[in-house]
Protein backbone atom coordinates (compact mmCIF):
# COMPACT_ATOMS: atom_id res chain seq x y z
CA UNK A 1 0.00 0.00 0.00
CA UNK A 2 1.33 2.92 -0.95
CA UNK A 3 0.50 5.76 1.48
CA UNK A 4 2.26 5.58 5.02
CA UNK A 5 -0.13 7.89 7.45
CA UNK A 6 0.83 8.67 11.03
CA UNK A 7 -2.02 10.20 13.85
CA UNK A 8 -0.31 11.32 17.04
CA UNK A 9 -2.06 12.85 19.74
CA UNK A 10 -0.17 14.89 22.69
CA UNK A 11 -1.33 11.96 24.85
CA UNK A 12 0.01 8.80 22.38
CA UNK A 13 0.35 7.41 18.91
CA UNK A 14 -3.28 6.74 17.26
CA UNK A 15 -2.64 4.80 13.98
CA UNK A 16 0.63 4.32 12.06
CA UNK A 17 0.14 2.26 9.31
CA UNK A 18 -0.34 1.88 4.76
CA UNK A 19 -3.21 3.18 3.37
CA UNK A 20 -4.60 3.73 0.16
CA UNK A 21 -6.31 6.97 0.48
CA UNK A 22 -7.15 9.51 2.98
CA UNK A 23 -9.85 12.08 3.50
CA UNK A 24 -9.29 15.05 5.86
CA UNK A 25 -11.31 18.43 7.35
CA UNK A 26 -8.60 20.50 6.34
CA UNK A 27 -8.78 24.22 7.45
CA UNK A 28 -9.60 25.42 3.89
CA UNK A 29 -11.99 22.58 3.23
CA UNK A 30 -11.64 18.71 3.01
CA UNK A 31 -8.93 17.19 1.07
CA UNK A 32 -8.57 13.88 -0.10
CA UNK A 33 -5.11 12.88 -0.14
CA UNK A 34 -3.72 9.68 -2.83
CA UNK A 35 -0.39 8.84 -3.71
CA UNK A 36 2.38 11.22 -4.74
CA UNK A 37 0.33 14.44 -3.29
CA UNK A 38 2.55 17.68 -3.49
CA UNK A 39 4.32 18.87 -0.25
CA UNK A 40 1.36 20.23 1.52
CA UNK A 41 1.39 22.07 5.66
CA UNK A 42 -2.39 22.29 6.59
CA UNK A 43 -4.26 23.29 9.28
CA UNK A 44 -7.24 20.72 10.23
CA UNK A 45 -10.93 21.47 11.46
CA UNK A 46 -12.48 19.00 13.97
CA UNK A 47 -14.12 16.36 12.08
CA UNK A 48 -14.12 13.07 10.68
CA UNK A 49 -10.89 11.43 8.97
CA UNK A 50 -11.49 8.50 6.95
CA UNK A 51 -8.82 6.03 5.45
CA UNK A 52 -8.91 3.59 2.79
CA UNK A 53 -7.35 0.33 2.96
CA UNK A 54 -7.85 -2.41 0.77
CA UNK A 55 -11.82 -2.25 0.19
CA UNK A 56 -12.28 -1.34 3.99
CA UNK A 57 -12.70 2.43 5.63
CA UNK A 58 -12.02 2.91 8.88
CA UNK A 59 -12.90 6.44 10.68
CA UNK A 60 -11.26 8.56 13.18
CA UNK A 61 -12.78 11.74 14.83
CA UNK A 62 -10.27 14.40 14.95
CA UNK A 63 -10.16 17.60 17.26
CA UNK A 64 -8.60 19.82 14.96
CA UNK A 65 -4.90 19.80 14.15
CA UNK A 66 -2.46 19.93 11.74
CA UNK A 67 -1.35 17.53 8.82
CA UNK A 68 2.28 17.14 7.05
CA UNK A 69 2.01 15.61 3.65
CA UNK A 70 5.43 14.86 2.16
CA UNK A 71 5.89 12.78 -0.29
CA UNK A 72 3.85 9.45 0.43
CA UNK A 73 4.27 10.08 4.33
CA UNK A 74 1.11 11.73 6.06
CA UNK A 75 1.62 12.90 9.35
CA UNK A 76 -1.48 14.16 11.35
CA UNK A 77 -0.89 15.85 14.68
CA UNK A 78 -4.08 16.21 16.03
CA UNK A 79 -5.33 17.38 19.51
CA UNK A 80 -7.94 14.89 20.07
CA UNK A 81 -8.21 11.43 17.73
CA UNK A 82 -10.23 8.80 18.09
CA UNK A 83 -11.21 5.45 16.44
CA UNK A 84 -14.78 5.61 15.67
CA UNK A 85 -15.18 2.23 17.53
CA UNK A 86 -13.79 3.54 20.57
CA UNK A 87 -16.08 6.09 20.35
CA UNK A 88 -18.78 6.34 23.22
CA UNK A 89 -22.28 7.08 21.63
CA UNK A 90 -23.73 8.20 24.40
CA UNK A 91 -21.30 10.38 25.85
CA UNK A 92 -20.48 11.87 22.80
CA UNK A 93 -24.02 12.77 22.04
CA UNK A 94 -24.56 14.14 25.95
CA UNK A 95 -21.12 16.86 24.81
CA UNK A 96 -22.86 18.09 21.83
CA UNK A 97 -26.14 18.74 23.81
CA UNK A 98 -24.03 20.47 26.26
CA UNK A 99 -21.98 22.47 23.57
CA UNK A 100 -25.19 23.31 21.74
CA UNK A 101 -26.70 24.44 24.84
CA UNK A 102 -24.12 26.76 25.77
CA UNK A 103 -23.75 28.10 22.57
CA UNK A 104 -27.63 29.37 22.92
CA UNK A 105 -26.59 31.72 25.60
CA UNK A 106 -24.14 33.05 23.08
CA UNK A 107 -20.63 34.13 24.72
CA UNK A 108 -19.99 37.76 24.30
CA UNK A 109 -16.22 36.91 24.71
CA UNK A 110 -15.08 36.29 20.97
CA UNK A 111 -12.46 33.65 22.11
CA UNK A 112 -14.93 31.89 24.11
CA UNK A 113 -17.36 31.58 21.34
CA UNK A 114 -15.05 30.38 19.01
CA UNK A 115 -13.66 27.74 21.94
CA UNK A 116 -17.54 26.92 22.37
CA UNK A 117 -18.09 26.17 18.66
CA UNK A 118 -14.67 23.82 18.43
CA UNK A 119 -16.13 22.05 21.12
CA UNK A 120 -19.54 21.63 19.30
CA UNK A 121 -17.51 20.91 16.28
CA UNK A 122 -15.75 18.05 18.20
CA UNK A 123 -18.49 16.22 19.24
CA UNK A 124 -20.28 16.55 16.05
CA UNK A 125 -17.47 14.93 14.34
CA UNK A 126 -17.02 12.63 17.01
CA UNK A 127 -20.78 11.42 16.72
CA UNK A 128 -20.79 11.52 13.01
CA UNK A 129 -17.72 8.75 12.92
CA UNK A 130 -19.34 6.64 15.01
CA UNK A 131 -22.59 6.51 13.30
CA UNK A 132 -21.29 6.00 10.27
CA UNK A 133 -19.44 2.94 11.43
CA UNK A 134 -22.37 1.74 13.37
CA UNK A 135 -24.66 1.73 10.18
CA UNK A 136 -22.12 0.39 8.02
CA UNK A 137 -21.94 -2.68 10.70
CA UNK A 138 -26.19 -3.35 10.23
CA UNK A 139 -25.52 -3.49 6.29
CA UNK A 140 -23.16 -5.70 5.97
CA UNK A 141 -24.36 -9.13 6.22
CA UNK A 142 -21.11 -10.41 8.59
CA UNK B 1 9.30 1.82 82.19
CA UNK B 2 6.30 0.68 80.21
CA UNK B 3 4.43 -2.40 80.91
CA UNK B 4 5.06 -5.63 79.09
CA UNK B 5 1.65 -5.08 77.50
CA UNK B 6 1.85 -1.72 76.80
CA UNK B 7 4.85 -2.64 74.89
CA UNK B 8 3.18 -5.54 73.20
CA UNK B 9 0.07 -2.95 72.19
CA UNK B 10 2.88 -0.63 70.57
CA UNK B 11 4.28 -3.58 68.66
CA UNK B 12 1.35 -4.49 67.15
CA UNK B 13 0.49 -0.43 65.77
CA UNK B 14 3.74 -0.82 64.35
CA UNK B 15 3.40 -3.98 62.75
CA UNK B 16 0.51 -2.73 60.99
CA UNK B 17 2.03 1.14 60.46
CA UNK B 18 4.20 -1.16 58.30
CA UNK B 19 1.77 -3.11 56.72
CA UNK B 20 0.36 0.11 55.26
CA UNK B 21 3.50 1.59 53.84
CA UNK B 22 4.84 -1.36 52.39
CA UNK B 23 1.29 -1.54 50.45
CA UNK B 24 1.75 1.81 49.80
CA UNK B 25 5.37 1.67 48.74
CA UNK B 26 3.70 -1.50 46.06
CA UNK B 27 1.20 1.47 44.60
CA UNK B 28 3.53 3.82 44.34
CA UNK B 29 6.05 1.56 42.16
CA UNK B 30 3.25 0.66 39.59
CA UNK B 31 2.06 4.51 39.34
CA UNK B 32 5.67 5.12 38.43
CA UNK B 33 5.33 3.01 35.49
CA UNK B 34 2.49 4.12 34.35
CA UNK B 35 3.36 7.74 34.42
CA UNK B 36 6.58 6.44 32.43
CA UNK B 37 4.50 5.20 29.83
CA UNK B 38 2.53 8.80 29.86
CA UNK B 39 5.84 10.33 29.64
CA UNK B 40 6.69 8.11 26.32
CA UNK B 41 3.08 8.71 24.75
CA UNK B 42 4.02 12.03 24.33
CA UNK B 43 7.25 11.65 22.77
CA UNK B 44 6.39 11.17 18.99
CA UNK B 45 3.84 14.20 18.79
CA UNK B 46 6.43 16.79 20.42
CA UNK B 47 9.01 15.01 17.94
CA UNK B 48 6.70 15.23 15.20
CA UNK B 49 5.74 19.07 15.94
CA UNK B 50 8.90 20.24 16.42
CA UNK B 51 9.87 18.77 13.20
CA UNK B 52 6.96 20.84 11.69
CA UNK B 53 7.49 24.10 13.62
CA UNK B 54 11.70 23.51 11.58
CA UNK B 55 9.88 23.41 8.26
CA UNK B 56 7.60 26.37 8.35
CA UNK B 57 10.08 28.49 9.99
CA UNK B 58 12.48 27.95 7.38
CA UNK B 59 9.95 27.97 4.71
CA UNK B 60 8.61 30.94 6.23
CA UNK B 61 11.66 32.71 6.32
CA UNK B 62 11.54 36.37 8.04
CA UNK B 63 7.85 36.25 8.33
CA UNK B 64 8.11 33.83 11.38
CA UNK B 65 8.62 36.73 14.12
CA UNK B 66 5.98 35.38 16.38
CA UNK B 67 5.49 36.92 19.86
CA UNK B 68 5.86 34.16 21.05
CA UNK B 69 9.29 33.30 20.05
CA UNK B 70 11.34 36.62 20.19
CA UNK B 71 12.69 37.70 23.17
CA UNK B 72 11.80 41.00 24.74
CA UNK B 73 14.10 43.64 25.08
CA UNK B 74 13.25 44.88 28.25
CA UNK B 75 12.37 42.57 31.13
CA UNK B 76 10.38 43.70 33.98
CA UNK B 77 9.03 40.28 35.53
CA UNK B 78 8.69 36.85 35.13
CA UNK B 79 5.62 34.26 35.95
CA UNK B 80 6.96 30.71 37.52
CA UNK B 81 4.59 27.97 37.06
CA UNK B 82 5.56 26.00 39.67
CA UNK B 83 4.26 22.46 39.42
CA UNK B 84 3.91 20.04 42.72
CA UNK B 85 1.98 17.35 44.08
CA UNK B 86 -1.49 17.63 45.57
CA UNK B 87 -0.96 15.19 47.99
CA UNK B 88 1.83 14.84 50.66
CA UNK B 89 3.48 11.60 52.15
CA UNK B 90 6.41 11.96 49.32
CA UNK B 91 9.02 12.46 51.78
CA UNK B 92 11.32 16.34 50.70
CA UNK B 93 9.48 16.30 46.85
CA UNK B 94 7.38 19.04 47.24
CA UNK B 95 9.76 21.15 49.32
CA UNK B 96 12.62 20.37 46.71
CA UNK B 97 11.16 22.29 44.02
CA UNK B 98 9.41 24.88 45.96
CA UNK B 99 13.00 25.88 47.05
CA UNK B 100 14.78 25.49 43.69
CA UNK B 101 11.91 28.30 42.69
CA UNK B 102 12.60 30.47 45.22
CA UNK B 103 16.19 30.31 45.07
CA UNK B 104 15.47 31.17 41.47
CA UNK B 105 13.65 33.82 42.14
CA UNK B 106 15.52 35.56 44.45
CA UNK B 107 18.86 35.63 42.21
CA UNK B 108 16.42 36.61 39.23
CA UNK B 109 16.15 40.49 40.92
CA UNK B 110 12.93 41.24 39.51
CA UNK B 111 9.09 40.93 40.23
CA UNK B 112 8.06 37.28 40.04
CA UNK B 113 4.56 35.77 40.51
CA UNK B 114 3.72 32.22 40.62
CA UNK B 115 1.07 30.12 38.84
CA UNK B 116 0.62 26.75 40.45
CA UNK B 117 -0.60 23.52 39.76
CA UNK B 118 -0.40 21.16 42.70
CA UNK B 119 -2.27 22.03 45.64
CA UNK B 120 1.03 21.74 47.92
CA UNK B 121 3.13 24.18 45.93
CA UNK B 122 0.32 26.41 46.30
CA UNK B 123 -0.25 26.11 50.11
CA UNK B 124 3.71 26.36 50.52
CA UNK B 125 4.11 29.84 48.95
CA UNK B 126 0.52 31.07 50.44
CA UNK B 127 2.33 30.70 53.81
CA UNK B 128 5.16 32.39 52.60
CA UNK B 129 3.00 35.52 51.50
CA UNK B 130 4.12 34.85 47.26
CA UNK B 131 2.10 36.46 44.72
CA UNK B 132 0.05 33.74 43.30
CA UNK B 133 -1.70 34.40 40.17
CA UNK B 134 -3.32 31.45 39.47
CA UNK B 135 -3.39 27.88 41.11
CA UNK B 136 -4.57 24.85 39.99
CA UNK B 137 -5.17 21.41 41.92
CA UNK B 138 -6.61 18.21 42.01
CA UNK B 139 -5.31 16.71 38.20
CA UNK B 140 -6.78 13.51 38.29
CA UNK B 141 -4.49 10.06 38.59
CA UNK B 142 -3.93 9.96 34.75
CA UNK B 143 -4.12 13.32 33.24
CA UNK B 144 -4.72 14.34 29.67
CA UNK B 145 -3.43 16.97 27.88
CA UNK B 146 -6.40 18.91 27.78
CA UNK B 147 -6.60 19.06 32.42
CA UNK B 148 -3.38 20.76 31.91
CA UNK B 149 -4.00 23.22 29.32
CA UNK B 150 -6.37 25.60 31.12
CA UNK B 151 -2.86 26.83 33.18
CA UNK B 152 -0.77 26.93 29.94
CA UNK B 153 -3.50 28.83 28.10
CA UNK B 154 -3.56 31.65 31.52
CA UNK B 155 0.59 31.41 30.54
CA UNK B 156 -0.07 32.31 27.25
CA UNK B 157 -2.44 35.08 27.33
CA UNK B 158 -0.93 36.82 30.22
CA UNK B 159 2.56 36.77 28.40
CA UNK B 160 1.11 37.88 24.92
CA UNK B 161 -0.58 40.58 27.55
CA UNK B 162 2.46 41.85 28.69
CA UNK B 163 1.67 41.44 32.52
CA UNK B 164 4.77 39.27 32.22
CA UNK B 165 8.21 39.04 30.07
CA UNK B 166 9.36 35.80 30.68
CA UNK B 167 7.74 32.29 32.08
CA UNK B 168 9.63 29.95 33.62
CA UNK B 169 8.75 26.39 34.81
CA UNK B 170 9.77 24.60 38.00
CA UNK B 171 9.15 21.45 38.12
CA UNK B 172 10.60 17.65 39.00
CA UNK B 173 12.90 16.17 36.44
CA UNK B 174 12.87 12.12 36.51
CA UNK B 175 15.71 10.61 36.09
CA UNK B 176 15.58 7.39 37.59
CA UNK B 177 13.76 5.48 40.38
CA UNK B 178 16.10 7.14 42.72
CA UNK B 179 16.97 10.20 41.92
CA UNK B 180 14.51 12.97 40.94
CA UNK B 181 15.92 16.57 40.32
CA UNK B 182 14.37 20.07 40.49
CA UNK B 183 14.24 21.68 37.69
CA UNK B 184 13.91 25.42 36.33
CA UNK B 185 13.41 25.84 32.58
CA UNK B 186 12.14 28.75 30.47
CA UNK B 187 8.67 28.40 28.58
CA UNK B 188 8.18 31.74 26.87
CA UNK B 189 9.24 32.66 24.78
CA UNK B 190 10.21 29.44 23.49
CA UNK B 191 13.65 28.74 22.88
CA UNK B 192 14.91 29.87 19.65
CA UNK B 193 17.72 28.20 19.77
CA UNK B 194 16.30 24.38 20.35
CA UNK B 195 14.41 24.75 17.24
CA UNK B 196 17.45 26.37 15.02
CA UNK B 197 19.28 22.66 16.30
CA UNK B 198 16.26 21.01 14.83
CA UNK B 199 16.56 23.32 11.95
CA UNK B 200 19.79 22.70 10.59
CA UNK B 201 19.15 19.18 11.21
CA UNK B 202 16.24 18.09 8.97
CA UNK B 203 18.44 19.95 6.18
CA UNK B 204 16.49 21.15 2.90
CA UNK B 205 13.18 20.53 2.51
CA UNK B 206 10.94 20.56 -0.65
CA UNK B 207 8.49 23.24 -1.47
CA UNK B 208 5.64 23.29 0.46
CA UNK B 209 2.48 24.40 0.18
CA UNK B 210 0.64 26.00 2.93
CA UNK B 211 -2.90 26.14 3.75
CA UNK B 212 -4.39 28.67 4.92
CA UNK B 213 -0.66 29.96 4.91
CA UNK B 214 2.36 29.52 6.94
CA UNK B 215 1.93 32.48 9.60
CA UNK B 216 -1.82 30.50 10.73
CA UNK B 217 -0.04 27.82 10.88
CA UNK B 218 2.62 29.21 13.40
CA UNK B 219 -0.18 30.83 15.04
CA UNK B 220 -1.72 27.38 15.84
CA UNK B 221 1.52 25.37 16.26
CA UNK B 222 3.15 27.58 18.73
CA UNK B 223 0.78 27.28 21.52
CA UNK B 224 -0.01 24.03 21.06
CA UNK B 225 3.72 23.28 21.08
CA UNK B 226 3.58 25.66 24.19
CA UNK B 227 1.20 23.32 25.74
CA UNK B 228 3.11 19.97 25.19
CA UNK B 229 6.09 21.52 27.25
CA UNK B 230 3.86 22.44 30.40
CA UNK B 231 1.98 18.73 30.19
CA UNK B 232 5.35 16.69 29.82
CA UNK B 233 6.50 18.72 32.71
CA UNK B 234 3.22 17.77 34.83
CA UNK B 235 3.89 13.83 33.80
CA UNK B 236 7.55 14.33 34.28
CA UNK B 237 6.49 15.73 38.16
CA UNK B 238 4.12 12.90 38.19
CA UNK B 239 6.01 10.37 37.93
CA UNK B 240 9.00 11.78 40.13
CA UNK B 241 6.15 12.31 42.93
CA UNK B 242 5.34 8.78 42.21
CA UNK B 243 8.83 7.67 42.76
CA UNK B 244 9.54 10.25 45.48
CA UNK B 245 6.63 8.57 47.44
CA UNK B 246 7.72 4.66 46.62
CA UNK B 247 10.72 5.51 48.36
CA UNK B 248 9.49 7.51 51.21
CA UNK B 249 7.76 4.40 51.98
CA UNK B 250 10.35 2.09 51.53
CA UNK B 251 11.86 4.40 53.91
CA UNK B 252 9.04 4.23 56.51
CA UNK B 253 8.78 0.49 56.27
CA UNK B 254 12.24 -0.15 56.98
CA UNK B 255 11.76 2.68 60.33
CA UNK B 256 9.10 0.61 61.27
CA UNK B 257 10.69 -2.60 61.32
CA UNK B 258 13.81 -1.20 63.45
CA UNK B 259 11.66 0.03 65.51
CA UNK B 260 9.55 -3.33 65.87
CA UNK B 261 12.93 -4.78 66.74
CA UNK B 262 13.73 -2.55 69.48
CA UNK B 263 10.42 -2.63 70.95
CA UNK B 264 10.65 -6.15 70.91
CA UNK B 265 13.72 -5.87 72.50
CA UNK B 266 12.28 -3.61 75.39
CA UNK B 267 9.26 -5.98 74.95
CA UNK B 268 11.44 -8.84 76.43
CA UNK B 269 12.85 -7.17 78.98
CA UNK B 270 10.06 -5.77 80.72
CA UNK B 271 8.88 -9.72 80.52
CA UNK B 272 12.06 -10.77 81.87
CA UNK B 273 11.44 -8.03 84.81
CA UNK B 274 7.86 -9.06 85.87
CA UNK B 275 9.22 -12.81 85.80
CA UNK B 276 11.38 -11.34 88.17
CA UNK B 277 9.86 -9.62 89.93
CA UNK B 278 7.39 -12.28 90.53
CA UNK B 279 9.75 -14.83 91.44
CA UNK B 280 11.08 -12.04 93.99
CA UNK B 281 7.92 -11.60 95.37
CA UNK B 282 7.37 -15.45 95.83
CA UNK B 283 10.69 -15.50 97.61
CA UNK B 284 9.79 -12.35 100.07
CA UNK B 285 7.10 -14.27 100.68
CA UNK B 286 7.96 -17.08 101.65
CA UNK B 287 10.87 -15.83 103.88
CA UNK B 288 8.60 -13.60 105.27
CA UNK B 289 6.18 -16.56 106.03
CA UNK B 290 8.76 -18.97 106.98
CA UNK B 291 10.16 -16.14 109.42
CA UNK B 292 6.57 -15.77 110.90
CA UNK B 293 6.55 -19.53 111.77
CA UNK B 294 9.76 -19.28 113.07
CA UNK B 295 8.17 -16.41 115.19
CA UNK B 296 5.53 -18.03 116.27
CA UNK B 297 7.21 -21.03 116.95
CA UNK B 298 9.62 -19.53 119.21
CA UNK B 299 6.54 -17.65 120.94
CA UNK B 300 5.18 -21.23 121.64
CA UNK B 301 8.65 -22.26 123.13
CA UNK B 302 8.33 -19.45 125.54
CA UNK B 303 5.08 -20.37 126.32
CA UNK B 304 5.78 -24.12 127.00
Amino acid sequence: MPLTLEIVTGEREVFKGDVDMINVPGGDGDMGILPKHAPVLSTLKPGVLRVKIGNDYQEFAIGGGFIDILGDHVIVLADSAERADEIDIARAEAARLRAQEMLKNAPQNKEDFFRLETALRKSEARLKAANRRSTRRTELPS
Amino acid sequence: MATAREIRRRIRSVRNIRQITRALEAVSASKVRRAQDAVQGTRPYASKARQLLADVAALAGGETRHPLLTRRDVVNSAYILLITSDRGLCGAFNINVAREAFDFAQQYGKPVSYVTIGRKGRDFLHRRGRKIVAEFANLPARPGLLDTTPATRTLIHDFLDGRCDEVYLAYTEFRSMVSQRPVIRRLLPLAADDLAGDLSKSGPRPAYEFEPGPVEILDGLLPRLTEMQVYVAVLESLASEHAARMVAMRNATDSASDLIFSLTLSYNKARQQGITNELLDIAGGTSALEQALKQAAATDQLRA
